[in-house]
């Protein structure tokens, strides 16, 4: 059973129940209960039209819901003839679906959690095992963002920066579970891509193709981090880094330049170097110069830092750190990568140190204690 | 989305402003007690912010190994250790203001007169699992 397809008709299906009359909740609900049956019964028994099977489940949940519901309220349900299915109708039941699970009211957990299931068409199970809590708590979370976004139509286009921003989300929480998150979530930029005119749009999905890309040379098998320098090139997946330049080249061209495409340009000129020592960090200060105008954002300047530690030296990238809040996340880390870099060891391994004491995950931490560690064997002599 | 563990001490905390020791409050403000901590773990399975949370016995044992092919050693449990974890609740959150928030609604647990205890709750962020861009 091919699960990304079953995966990719769950909107549309969706869209089909919201037609007949269904409200958003009840329709996600029901088509849920019959992917769930669907993953259950089709390895053995697959049917024969796969999108059909699920309205037709779908909305026999939906009905019994209805029905089990009645003697509360009555609901009048204008049932049509089932309609051929349209492919431009879809796209557009697709996309107001990327644009409801983002909706502003959300609070991000709840846009993710929301957009996975409605959009990616994963089930509660495998949304909570990847982000390692119960499935009742994530169904809780699920159904509560639904209260959330109950009175949005569904007909509106929403802001597509806000779904950029959940997408992106998605791709980060990477792959703990038995899911790949960061793939999904190319997958489901590829379809807003391929929905929407939008070069920002582009500028995520090369963002996120190139940092997959480069995904296989990051960690040692033992789960250890790799830095970018030190990383084996050989491991980097071509065909994945060719498509995100070109995707963001095509981007470029229209001149409607954004973060993501910022940051894109910045990975793919990590991409385009075939050593460490070649990359052309002159020309990433330049981008990062950009970012920095475009989102002011305090994180975009410690990364700018570094960069201009790599292009003008390790004291001119020192001076560019002065400026920051020491805060900042991986501060003092930079702080410490720099020190190491202009040879002042002592300072560096204290500053690894302390950076280890403040990392947020725990790869992070073991490199920092390891750099530390290495410092202090090498100063013991 | 962030997890929390939110840790109770037996000792350790600073004293809370209702510090009336459990074995001198009266039957009914113990119950009260118990079914705060119950609802307040409801509501939050009710928001999806709920992992999981246990109670911890008082009595523990200290282990380590003694080498290869020999029995663990034990000792304790030591009268005065400082620090006694009662325990623990694991939450996942939005944000660290959410974190203190909840906290503060379980300090808020009635104690002695049915009044809040007003406890000091330990608040420890969670190392998170690696994220996928961390060069």
């Amino acid at each position: 059973m091919d699960e990304a397809l079953l995966r990719a008709v769950v909107p549309t299906v969706i869209g089909v129940l919201v037609r007949r009359g269904a409200d958003f909740a009840a329709a996600e609900d029901a088509v849920q209960d019959a992917l769930v049956e669907a993953l259950r019964v089709w390895p053995d028994d697959p049917p024969r039209d796969p999108r059909a099977w699920l309205v037709a489940v779908a909305w026999r949940r939906f009905l019994d819901a209805v029905r089990a519901d009645t003697s509360r309220r009555r609901r009048e349900l204008v049932v049509e003839e089932e309609p051929a299915p349209e492919p431009g109708r879809e796209e557009d039941d697709t996309l107001a679906l990327y644009f409801l699970c983002a909706h502003p009211s959300l609070s991000p957990a709840s846009a993710v959690a929301l957009t996975l299931r409605a959009v990616g068409g994963l089930t509660t199970r495998q949304i909570a095992r990847a982000h390692l809590v119960p499935e009742a708590t994530m169904a809780q979370r699920i159904s509560r963002a639904k209260r959330t976004v109950a009175g949005v139509r569904l007909d509106r286009p929403g802001d597509v920066a806000t779904v950029l921003r959940v997408l992106y989300l998605v791709f980060n929480e990477g792959y703990t579970g038995d899911v790949d998150l960061a793939a999904e979530a190319i997958r489901l930029t590829r379809r807003l891509a391929a929905a929407v005119d939008d070069a920002e749009v582009s500028g995520l999905l090369a963002l996120v193709l190139l940092h997959h890309a480069r995904r296989p040379a990051r960690t040692r098998p033992d789960g250890s981090l790799v830095p970018l320098a030190e990383q084996d090139r050989g491991l980097w997946d071509t065909r994945l880094v060719a498509e995100g330049v070109a995707v963001l080249q095509a981007a470029l061209a229209r001149d409607r330049l954004g973060e993501y495409q910022a940051q894109a340009a910045v990975a793919a000129l990590h991409a385009d170097a075939r050593t460490a020592a070649e990359t052309d960090w002159v020309q990433i200060v330049e981008w990062y110069d950009e970012l920095v105008r475009l989102t002011g954002s305090p994180v975009a300047r410690l990364n700018r830092a570094v960069a201009v530690g790599e292009a003008d030296g390790p004291r001119a990238g020192l001076a560019a750190l002065a400026g920051l809040d020491p805060a900042l996340p991986r501060h003092t880390a930079a702080a410490a990568y720099l020190h190491e870099r202009d040879g002042d060891l002592a300072t560096a391994a204290r500053l690894y140190a302390e950076a280890a004491r403040s990392a947020s995950t725990v790869p992070e931490r073991d490199h920092l204690v390891r750099r530390a560690a290495r410092l202090n064997a090498a100063l013991r002599g | 989305m962030a997890k929390y563990l939110l840790l109770k001490h037996y000792r350790g905390a600073p004293a809370a402003v209702n510090d009336v020791p459990m074995d001198r409050w009266t039957p009914e403000e113990v119950d009260a007690h118990v079914r705060y901590m119950q609802d307040w773990a409801t509501r939050l399975e009710g928001t999806g912010e709920f992992v999981d949370g246990q109670a911890l016995s008082v009595e523990g044992t200290w282990v380590r190994s003694d080498g290869e092919g020999r029995p663990p050693v034990t000792d304790g449990p030591f009268a005065e250790t400082k620090d006694l974890v009662a325990g623990w609740m694991l939450i996942d959150v939005d944000s660290h203001e959410r974190a203190l928030e909840v906290a503060a609604e379980l300090s808020a647990a009635p104690g002695a007169g049915g009044r809040p205890i007003h406890e000091w709750l330990e608040l420890r962020p969670l190392l998170s699992m690696p994220a996928t861009i961390t060069e």
